[in-house]
């Protein structure tokens, strides 16, 4: 890979993971453009959760690289043409440019929503605490809960705390968001709230976008790219008419009919 | 119960008597009679009331001598070193705990095993035994001395002169609480879900700032009430110190019952002071126990229900508001 990629676009290759000794990733390969929304579809266990954790290095790599720009995630490359491991602090301030959104929110429960936003911020980010707290106020109106900066987690609804943990994801200012089931534990009314977040994020074309998600019609409505992934590999890849079209395989359509919205 | 009365209370004032027959005046409910409990209750008054005049009028309880003692200089200073002692061996203690549990939940085994033999040895052996042993290690080990091998000798110091009895008190007292809390800790750590970590760490958070502003704070709310209940139970072991000949608020009482045999009062008067102590520490935990339970779902949704109740919908949202807004102030 070379300097002329663009530094919010992602390049996967040959990635391989393993939980022990099962093997739950195995030879994948993805370019994800820049500023676009890739949508990784596939059945409960095909390693969906597993290929976007192994992105901001929340599971290590086996084998293969993913790159983010021009930049390799989790190594240096010596002048030697070795591949030398990150430390801890370097990999850290690789994933700050790396946003993820959690199945389960994963709000810190001892904050407010604003302290939720304004923390990492402060801490990681190194800003001060009144502009970080301006970005915070700026980015919880944007998801709509304003009012709700003094609240602390239990006191909002599943649909709001996932609108704040997007909200905390982007006080980092991502080039790249993750985005992990991030409706699958709320009630179905609530699930509009945060895909309207979602595309609103995904209409302003600055981010680059990996959503694992059941919900279909947001993948036909947003994603660029649609991907179908099965049992720790890729099986097919390509724009939604030609992953979710009438021309899809056998396989995609029998998944689409059954389970997924 | 009363509840039987409430919704007959509210229909009364709004419709007064009609023929609907599911409508009860308040005048035909009877409270129920808890005859049991008024028999339970008198058995105390009984109980007690012996007991008060027994501890009045008999005089070997001593209670003259008892207040004489009570703001003694001997007992006062022998009171100030069991305080200082708590609280430098709870400091110490709660140092070895972060830093054992820390290991013991780590990626090495070499760690995790150290912290284990640690463990092992100092919850295994009692405490006595431990105060004692370091208080004659000087018989072990006559001299300290860092030295560079084979070149001069940097610092060195007569063991009989660093190990006095505070020092082998505050050594023994320390050691052996980091083993206790190193427990305490390490499961408070192991509460706060997985997701934490990871949510921390998709921000950019290395492993330490994790540990400090995520981990820790929630794990606090586990770990402070045992370690309260540490705390208090320092405060009484600290009388162990007495083999070791050291003053404190223990130690202080015997010498003065050897001289005038009036065991029972000193007792009763060093018992005073140590059931003080315990209550203010017991207040004192009740305020830690809310400052890190802040934010967790049985106590502000409790205090938020009281509001609903009272106000309508809007302020009650501004009234929320108002008081988070000044407990982040104060973060
Ligand atoms: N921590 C773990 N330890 C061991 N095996 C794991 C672990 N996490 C996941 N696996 C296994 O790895 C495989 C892929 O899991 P992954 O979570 O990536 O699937 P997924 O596509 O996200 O599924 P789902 O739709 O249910 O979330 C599964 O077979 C799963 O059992
Ligand atoms: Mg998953």
């Amino acid at each position: 890979m070379t300097a002329t990629h663009d530094r919010h676009a992602v390049h996967i290759r040959d990635v391989a993971a393993s939980y022990g000794p099962t093997r739950v990733l195995d030879g994948v390969s993805l370019d994800v453009p820049a500023g676009t929304v890739t949508v990784l579809l596939g059945p409960s266990g095909s390693g969906k959760s597993t290929l976007l954790r192994t992105i901001n290095r929340l599971v290590p790599v086996e084998h293969g690289t993913i790159w983010l720009g021009d930049e390799l995630i989790g190594h240096r490359r010596m002048t030697d043409g070795r591949f030398h491991e990150l430390t801890d602090r370097e990999l850290c301030r690789q994933r700050r440019h790396i946003g993820m959104v959690f199945q389960d929110f994963n709000l810190f429960p001892h904050m407010t929503a604003l302290e939720n936003v304004v923390r990492a911020q402060v801490v990681v980010a190194k800003k001060s605490r009144s502009a970080a707290v301006e970005r915070g106020r700026e980015l919880l109106a944007r998801v709509g809960l304003e009012d709700k900066a003094a609240a602390y987690p239990a006191q909002l609804s599943g649909g709001q705390q996932q609108r704040v943990a997007i909200a905390r994801a982007l006080a980092m200012d991502p080039s790249l968001v993750l985005f992990d089931e991030p409706t699958s534990a709320l009630d179905p009314e609530l699930v509009g709230e945060v895909l309207t977040v979602m595309r609103d994020l995904a209409d302003e074309g600055e981010t680059t976008m990996i959503v694992v998600t059941h919900e279909i019609g947001f993948a036909r409505d947003v994603a660029d790219q649609v991907v179908f992934m099965e049992a720790g590999r890729i099986v097919a890849a390509g724009s939604v008419d030609e992953i979710l079209g009438s021309g899809a395989s056998e396989r995609v359509q029998a998944f689409v009919a059954g389970g997924a919205r | 119960m009363p509840s039987s009365q409430k919704p007959s209370g509210s229909s009364a004032t709004s419709t007064p008597a009609t023929s609907d027959t599911f409508r009860v005046p308040d005048v035909v409910t009877v409270p129920l009679r808890h005859r049991g409990r008024w028999a339970g209750y008198a058995v105390i008054v009984l109980l007690l009331g012996a007991l008060a005049h027994s501890l009045i009028t008999n005089e070997r309880f001593g209670w003259d001598v008892v207040f004489t003692y009570l703001f003694s200089e001997t007992i006062l200073n022998g009171l100030w070193m069991t305080l200082f002692l708590t609280v430098v061996a709870m400091v110490i203690g709660l140092a070895i705990g972060i830093l054992l549990a820390s290991m013991r939940v780590s990626h090495s085994r070499i760690f995790r095993g150290v912290a284990g033999v640690y463990i092992w040895f100092f919850r295994g052996t009692p405490i006595l035994v431990q105060l004692v042993f370091w208080y004659n290690l000087a018989y072990l080990y006559p001299e300290l001395s860092i030295a560079i091998p084979g070149g001069p000798t940097l610092w060195s110091a007569n063991v009989n002169d660093v190990i006095t009895p505070l020092s082998a008190a505050i050594l023994g007292l320390g050691l052996n609480e980091g083993a206790y809390l190193s427990e305490i800790v390490r499961a408070g750590i192991l509460a706060v879900p997985r997701g934490q970590s990871e949510a921390a760490a998709s921000l950019g958070m290395t492993r330490t700032e994790s540990f400090r502003q995520i981990v820790l704070p929630q794990a606090m709310r586990v770990i402070v009430p045992p370690t309260g209940n540490e705390t208090i139970g320092m405060l009484k072991m600290t009388s162990m110190v007495s083999v070791i000949a050291l003053a404190d608020l223990m130690y202080s009482a015997q010498t003065i019952y050897a001289r005038n045999f009036q065991t029972i009062p000193l007792l009763i008067c060093v018992s005073i002071w140590y059931l003080f102590l315990t209550s203010l520490l017991s207040w004192g935990q009740g305020h830690l126990e809310r400052y890190f339970g802040r934010g967790s779902t049985s106590m502000p949704a409790a205090t938020e229900r009281v509001f609903a109740l009272r106000l309508p919908r809007r302020s009650d949202a501004a009234a929320t508001t108002t008081t988070a807004g000044s407990r982040e102030d104060q973060a």
